[in-house]
Parts: C-alpha cells; structure tokens; sequence
C-alpha cells in the first residue's frame, strides 16, 4: 500500500504538471467524435464512441513507462520496490485517473453531441469506467515491452489491439445494446471479469516487460 | 551547517546500526577464483564466476570478487570493458549470462541515468525515492540530506533547470536518505567539480568505515581522504 501510495502521488503530480501531454489524447477524442458528429449519422454511435476511447488509450498509454526509463527513475522503481505490483498498479492508477477517467467523464457529452438523446448514456459512461482501466492495463504491457526501443508508437499499437478487442466486444456490445433497450447484465458482468483478470494478471507482465527492457 | 557538518552530526551506530566491524581487510587485486575458499559470513557482496557477453564479445568470464565490511571495491577498465554492466549485474538490474551474485544486504545504485525526474523538485524526487525504499527519513531529514549535498538553496528548483554536477549531486543525496550498508556507484564523480569529489571520498570513507561497503567504478582516484577504506580493485581487460 505504502508503495502504491507512493507512486500513485508522484505520477498524479508529473502528470498535473505536465498538462499538454496528458491532454493530447483527450484533444484527439473530442475532436474525432466532433468530426464525426458532422460527418456520419448516428446509429453506430456507442461503438464509434468506445473506438475513439480505444484509440486515444493507445496514444496515452503508449509513452507511460519512456520518460522513467530516459531519466533511469525506472531503475530505482525496478531495484527497490519490493513488491513491484503495488507500485506499478500505482503508477498506472495515476496514468488512468488522467487519460481513461476523463475520457469517461466526456463521453456523455458526446453521446448526446451525435445521438441527441440520452438513452443508454449511464451504461456507456459505467462501461468507459469499467473497459478503460483494463485498456490501461493491457496496453501498459505493450508500452513496458518496447520502453527500451526508444519508439513505442505503431508497435504498441500493433502489439496491444489484438487483447484490446475482447474489451472492446463487450464494451461497446454493453453500450449499444443499452442504447436499443436490451439487456446489458451478461456485457457488463464479462466486461468486470476482464477488468479483474487484467487487475491480477497485467501488473505481473508489466513488471517482468519492464525487467527485461532493462538488460542490454 | 557547514555542508559537511551534517554528517558529522550523525551518530553513525545509532543512525544506522553497526552491521559488521571490520575485519578480515585483505588489500590489493581480488580476481582469483580460488577466494571463494575464503569467504567469510560476514560478505556483504559475492560475486562468483561471473560471465557477461555483448552480443559475440565476452565482457568478463569466470570473474570473482567479493565486499567485505569496510571494503571500498574499485572497477576499473578501459571505455567498453564491461564496468557498468557488472554494476548492473551486481544490483540486479541485468542477469549475467553465468555465475550468480549474492548479496546479503540492501544496497543502493547510483547509474549514469541520473534516477531524477527533470520535472520535480529535488525535495520531491528524494520523498518518492524515500517512500520507495522505506525509509523513516521525513522533509527535515531530507532537507538536510540536500544541504549536505551543497543544493539547500534549490531544493525547490525543477530538476531540469539544476546543472548536471548539481543533478549528480541530488542522486547522491539519495544514499545519505536511505540507509544501505552496500553502495553501488557508477562513475559517482562525473560532472563535479573538485569540492563535490572531496565529499564523496569523505562520504565513501566515512560509509566505509562504519563496517559497511560500496563497489564503485571509476577512472579518478576516489578518495584521498586521511582515513581511506581498504580499496580492492577489479580490473577488466578492455
């Protein structure tokens, strides 16, 4: 806990204070379901709208380890935190509660912005909540992976998507079935299994990933 | 407070517990494979038949060395000879490709990367690494740590905006935070200036004095100070 504590509050702090980059992916959601918004219809909206969230986790996710790595912080994480789960959920934590968290937040805004109504919005908004930190998860593993290459981008992208997609199924399957009035029980039941899984399972790989990206 | 009056204010026994006295001091080269024979239980650092390779070139093979309480260890070797890769294996950070390493106390390791996030202050950066390895130090102690280390008056200042002497200086605060019995330094004298250099022979001697140890790769002279630890050398071959 005391080391959860520890690097949740460090990277909250950088991420506060480096604004720009934490909000580039946000930028980039709220410009895409803008421009969406003039130029398709609405009927796919829930899925295009957890697409876009997909996406901008990518962009932020992909860059969470580099700067502790560049700067060898990432070596002191890796020899003294005994265990390394708390302080990598920690870390992440911190990352979520600045790209996945917002993006949530938003997302009833552009559900109404495309759909005009506000059927389903609270499924939607409670999948984001859900589906995203799990995208954090899974993509930190990708982002932990190519930390040492230098060039995270397109290869986490490439690395990541394939684990995205059971998210994104259920997800966006929660969120339009929502908007159509059907059940959403058994998308949002799969979608906290996955969550949970990822919680238990991706810290441990992010950790090892990490591991490996520094020997060379 | 005098800079190096922080240290001396410290009782080093109470501080930090004496965890050997120093004996069994043996000086001069250690590479040789037979010194697993004289091991003695009170090794903070073992190192046994270690092997490294880049790629097809061997770094080192069947290289043995060890820290006893007191011992102040030397690596040295041309640019390319392996030092910080052994440092790396030493502190756990890169697996030797043979060999095993035991070391049977904390330790702490200052890199060439620096350890310090540009965007917090020095205080900040020295509080995370003080909650990381656990330590009971609390904002007084690390205020002092940093006027010890001449940065009192920066300790406000974003790390970006410090020099790079000033930036080695706050990773070196970060041994006199948390307490190690075994220090691992990487070049812990590039970018200081010749005031900087002396406080670390005086913090290395001092450390090493205590009955605790440091392994340190080097090309300068560490320490000139009067009360010098036993410094055994590792040589690598380029």
């Amino acid at each position: 806990m005391r080391l959860f504590i520890t690097q949740f509050r460090r990277d909250l702090v950088l991420a506060v204070r480096s604004r720009s980059d934490a909000a580039n992916p946000l930028v980039f959601f709220v410009l895409a379901t803008v421009l969406l918004g003039l130029g398709t219809g609405s009927e796919l909206v829930p899925g295009v709208i957890w697409v876009l969230a997909l996406f901008a986790n990518v962009l932020a996710v992909e860059g969470v380890f580099r700067r502790d790595h560049e700067d060898g912080t990432l070596e002191q994480l890796l020899i003294h935190a005994q265990p390394l789960f708390p302080a990598v959920v920690g870390k992440l934590a911190a990352h979520w509660a600045l790209s996945g968290l917002p993006v949530a937040v938003l997302s009833p805004v552009a559900a109404i912005m495309l759909t005009g109504t506000t059927t389903g919005i609270g499924v939607l908004v409670l999948t984001l909540c859900i589906g995203t930190p799990a995208l954090t998860l899974l993509g930190a593993i990708g982002s932990a992976l190519t930390v040492a290459t230098g060039r995270g981008g397109l290869l986490v992208a490439i690395l990541v998507l394939p684990f995205y997609v059971p998210v994104l199924i259920f997800g966006a399957g929660a969120s339009t079935a929502a908007m159509l009035g059907d059940p959403v029980a058994f998308q949002l039941l799969a979608l906290s299994a996955l969550l949970a899984a990822c919680l238990t399972a991706a810290p441990f790989a992010v950790g090892k990933a990490l591991a490996i990206s520094q020997e060379y | 407070m005098c800079r190096l009056g922080y240290l001396d204010t410290i009782d080093v026994e109470s501080a930090f517990g004496v965890y050997c006295t120093p004996q069994n001091r043996r000086r001069g080269a250690v590479i040789r494979p037979d010194e697993r024979a004289n091991l003695v239980e009170d090794d903070l650092l073992v190192a046994e038949n270690i092997r490294c390779t880049v790629g097809d070139r061997v770094l080192f093979d069947g290289l043995s060395f060890c820290a006893h309480p007191g011992d102040l260890v030397e690596i040295r070797g041309p640019n390319g000879s392996g030092k910080s890769t052994l440092l790396r294996c030493l502190v756990g950070l890169h697996e030797p490709d043979a060999g095993n390493i035991r070391r049977t106390v904390d330790s702490l390791y200052v890199g060439h990367r620096s350890g310090i996030c540009g965007r917090m202050s020095p205080i900040e950066n020295l509080r995370w690494f003080a909650g990381l390895t656990n330590a009971s130090a609390d904002d007084e102690s690390i205020g002092a740590a940093l006027g010890a280390v001449g940065l009192g008056h920066a300790r406000h200042d974003v790390c970006d905006s410090l020099s790079a002497g000033q930036q080695r200086r706050v990773s070196l605060a970060r041994l006199l935070v948390t307490p190690a019995p075994l220090w691992i330094l990487d070049e812990p004298l590039t970018a200081l200036d010749d005031d900087g250099r002396d406080f670390v022979g005086e913090l290395l001697a001092r450390h090493c004095s205590a009955g605790r140890a440091a392994v340190c790769a080097t090309h300068q002279v560490l320490t000139t100070a009067p009360d010098a630890p036993a410094t055994r050398a590792v040589t690598l071959g380029p």
